[in-house]
């Protein structure tokens, strides 16, 4: 799929090997596409170009991967590497500085009474948080990720939602999680979610030239339908996204296998088309072990090894970390704990 | 790094208590072959010597027959809800037990516990409770009132889907009134024993369902007894030649649903991801031993490269190994004798000059195993092309055009089914209209549903089951 692309394009690339979509390697090797998002006609004739997804197959795909059983070495394997590839989240009105450094302590030591228990991979937070979560996590290692750009819904003017991402940055954050313009979308602007995606990309950028690596949401659950998702991929990947996200979690419908697995694919074929690496994040609605190793199944046999690590797939959970934790309880003793052998988050 | 490997996921055995050995199931009873004579049933992962079943002759043939013409009498006099309780009885019966005659059905056939848990059994189940609707509304099927049902059936089935193919065979019968004697094939004789431990169970009266196991002479005993009035058979288009000599020229009536060499045509504006799955659905779902197997596949000459890299990639992701795995995708292969027609047919394959390509994949030390194999360059002119390979061995075609698709497609003996892979609904329809196939599937593959019906063009066969069609081969119309 979308080989006519990498065809058309190869003799322009030189790939050795992927490069990350945060490295400074990705924009050279997306250089040679530019003449695909020129225009807004460029733009909408090459995402209108992409091979359509066929809805029923593709489900009775996601179905499939499903009914794969995981067993003993390979279902400790799987908990702790979905434990390592959480982000730890707390996005509510409610939140306060208290509450959020409760959750940093649990991602630093998951399970208090088990210090083989790997650690999350970032606290997600609003960005007043930010500074909160980054002072808790000192030295820790793991990220501190923000929502921005007028988190969940994206309604507000582009200079306050880069002001937004701004201050994140500006107060520590590791990882922008930013949400797309869908009106924009659904309405057909393509043009106009790239630049905004773009412009949040550099407002992504520290003093010192580092930057916050930046997580489109696509919030698919508003997009509906699976040829929208295939072309908010390629469209947010062309635009320079280092992860894509499917969901707030704040709307009805959220991450889905299906849904997952077409992201797989866009990401897989990005990288064979471009050479740039780029991550994928389901959140909301995934909260049992089950369900994150049919994800990680997925991973396995549609993007492959390479993804198969923090840096490439997470999961954007709350819920989805104390199930993760009794169960590898489960398997270390051979009974089950129960809810109060876990932490509260 | 550290791959993610699948641990050993294997469905238990215990479920299933397979006897040391079984009789022939006559007029209710199982019973020993006249002659004594009995044989192995393997189980083609292993080698495994499964259990010893009884080769009935002449002279069993004749007793099952003549218990179903018995039986026949009271049998087809019963009202059709009377006969629709039995049959959903049995449909019920199959559900309660779907797990342990799933691990059957792997242990003796081959095939993968993923699809006998998740197609063959529920598929088996739903063939049953879709006829047992059908058994008192005969009068409503469109042909005519008080439809009447022919008599004695003999039916004959293959190996590839044992169950599954007992049902499509058992239930219309039963439905419409007759009675059958089923010869189920040499090495797949165990889940047809079991279902008659399933008629015993639903209280299904004696004689109206026979099984004589045995080996391809048993089944021409039974096609050649002047005493049955149906022939109904699945398998290979030789066997099926020569059951319609036998039959020529007598009051029985026919139907053969024989091999296939489905062309899956793929055009450039196909939603690839899908296509991709669907021709890996079409080729390697049940070790490729399915008559309807999309083994060539038509692709676009534009997006050749791209569709068979992807091919290529997915292939390697396909688990061959212990049928008793859950995770496993493709099994063994039924017997050493297929085996060996699968190996020399690939062999005819390059050494004709198509390029063979498998995916690197251990293959377990004994019992019998082949690897998913794809041949590129390949023409009209070559073997692979033409023959049916029933084998796990896909045959990659080009074409510039849907009038040349259409025309590559038709160019085979068969007819029995073919695949369209595009995102335009007219084109769909054109092709549809132009395919010489009994099963035109649009953007899917290998998709079965007792309400339609299934049968071939030409050398595919005649006759269709599955469906109000179903009803009209064990009606006397």
């Amino acid at each position: 799929m979308t080989g006519s692309y990498a065809r058309r394009y190869a003799h322009l690339v030189t790939m050795p090997t992927t490069v990350p979509a945060y490295g400074n390697e990705a924009a050279e090797r997306l250089a040679p596409m530019a003449d695909v998002t020129a225009s807004d006609a460029a733009l909408r004739r090459f995402l209108h170009g992409l091979p359509g997804v066929d809805a029923v197959g593709l489900q009775a795909r996601a179905a499939t991967l499903g009914t794969r059983s995981i067993k003993t070495t390979a279902k400790a394997y799987a908990i702790d590497l979905a434990i390592s590839m959480i982000d730890l989240t707390t996005l509510e009105g409610a939140d306060t500085p208290g509450k959020v450094r409760a959750l940093c302590a649990k991602g630093v030591h998951p399970d208090p009474t088990d210090q083989t228990v790997p650690q999350v991979a970032a606290i997600c937070v609003y960005p007043d948080m930010v500074a909160t979560a980054k002072a808790a996590l000192a030295g820790s290692g793991i990220h501190v990720a923000s929502v921005a750009t007028a988190f969940p819904a994206g309604r507000a003017a582009l200079p306050v939602k880069l002001a937004d991402t701004r201050d994140a940055v500006a107060a520590g954050a590791d990882e922008i999680d930013m949400v797309i313009d869908r009106g924009a979308f659904l309405s057909g602007r393509y043009m106009s979610v790239f630049e905004e995606i773009k412009a949040v990309k550099e407002a992504c950028r520290r003093a010192d030239g580092t930057a916050a690596h930046l997580k489109v949401i696509f919030e698919t659950g508003e997009l509906q339908t699976y040829d929208n998702v295939r072309r908010v991929s390629w469209l947010a990947m062309l635009a320079g996204a280092d992860f894509i996200k499917t969901s707030t979690g704040k709307v009805s419908v959220n991450a889905t296998p299906p849904v997952t697995l077409l992201m797989l694919e866009a990401v897989r074929d990005f990288a064979a088309a471009t050479g740039v690496q780029v991550g994928v994040k389901p959140a909301g609605g995934i909260r049992t072990t089950k369900d994150a190793i049919k994800y990680l199944v997925m991973v396995n046999e549609t993007a492959g090894d390479a993804w198969m690590t923090p840096d490439w797939f997470r999961f954007g959970a709350s819920s989805l970390l104390n199930d993760l934790l009794m169960q590898r309880q489960k398997l270390s003793t051979g009974r089950y704990s129960g809810p109060d052998y876990v932490t509260v988050d | 790094m550290n791959a993610f490997e699948y641990a050993p996921a294997p469905e238990s055995r215990a479920v299933v208590d397979i006897a040391p050995s079984y009789g022939l199931f006559i007029d209710g009873e199982f019973v020993d072959a006249a002659d004594g004579k009995a044989f192995k049933t393997l189980s083609p992962a292993s080698e495994e010597v499964l259990s010893e079943v009884a080769q009935a002759g002449a002279e069993d043939v004749d007793r099952a027959v003549k218990a179903a013409r018995r039986a026949f009498e009271k049998w087809s006099a019963l009202p059709g809800a009377e006969r629709a309780k039995y049959l959903f009885r049995i449909a019920r019966i199959i559900q309660e037990r779907s797990r342990e005659l799933a691990v059957l059905e792997s242990l003796d056939n081959g095939k993968p516990i993923r699809e006998s848990r998740d197609f063959d059994l529920p598929t088996v189940a739903a063939h049953f409770f879709y006829y047992a609707g059908w058994a008192d509304k005969l009068d409503h099927a469109g042909y005519g009132a008080d439809p009447r049902p022919l008599g004695v059936a003999g039916q004959v089935i293959p190996w590839n889907f044992p169950l599954l193919m007992l049902a499509w065979k058992v239930a219309p019968a039963l439905a419409c009134g007759n009675t059958v004697v089923l010869k189920p094939a040499e090495t797949t004789p165990l889940s047809a024993l079991f279902f008659a431990d399933v008629c015993r169970q639903a209280g299904l009266p004696q004689g109206v369902v026979n099984i004589v196991t045995g080996d391809g002479s048993t089944g021409a005993e039974l096609v050649a007894h002047p005493g049955i009035d149906k022939v109904a058979f699945t398998g290979s288009t030789e066997v099926g030649k020569a059951i319609a000599r036998t039959v020529a020229g007598t009051r029985k009536k026919l139907t053969l649903e024989l091999g296939g060499k489905a062309a899956n045509i793929v055009f450039e504006d196909a939603p690839i991801d899908q296509a991709v799955e669907g021709i890996v659905t079409g080729i390697f779902f049940n070790q490729g031993h399915v008559c309807c197997a999309g083994s060539r596949l038509l692709v676009q000459e534009s997006i050749q490269d791209e569709l068979l890299e992807a091919l290529k990639r997915r292939m390697s992701t396909l688990r061959v190994g212990d049928p008793l795995d859950k995770n496993t995708d493709i099994g063994a292969i039924n017997s050493a004798e297929q085996l060996a027609r699968i190996t020399a047919l690939a062999e005819a394959g390059e050494a004709e000059g198509a390029e063979r390509w498998a995916p690197s994949c251990e293959l377990p030390d004994t019992g019998y195993w082949f690897a998913p194999t794809l041949f590129t360059g390949v023409t009209q002119a070559h073997r692979v092309a033409r023959e049916e390979i029933f084998g796990p061995v896909l045959s990659v075609l080009t074409f510039r055009t849907p009038a040349e698709a259409v025309e590559k497609a038709n160019n085979t003996p068969y007819g029995l089914s073919a695949g369209i892979w595009t995102e335009k609904g007219s084109r769909i329809l054109w092709m549809a209209d132009r395919l010489r196939a009994g099963v035109v599937w649009a953007n899917t593959f290998n998709k079965f549903d007792p309400a339609s019906p299934f049968g071939g063009y030409k050398e595919s066969g005649f006759g269709r089951e599955g469906g109000r069609h179903g009803l009209e081969a064990y009606l006397d119309v």
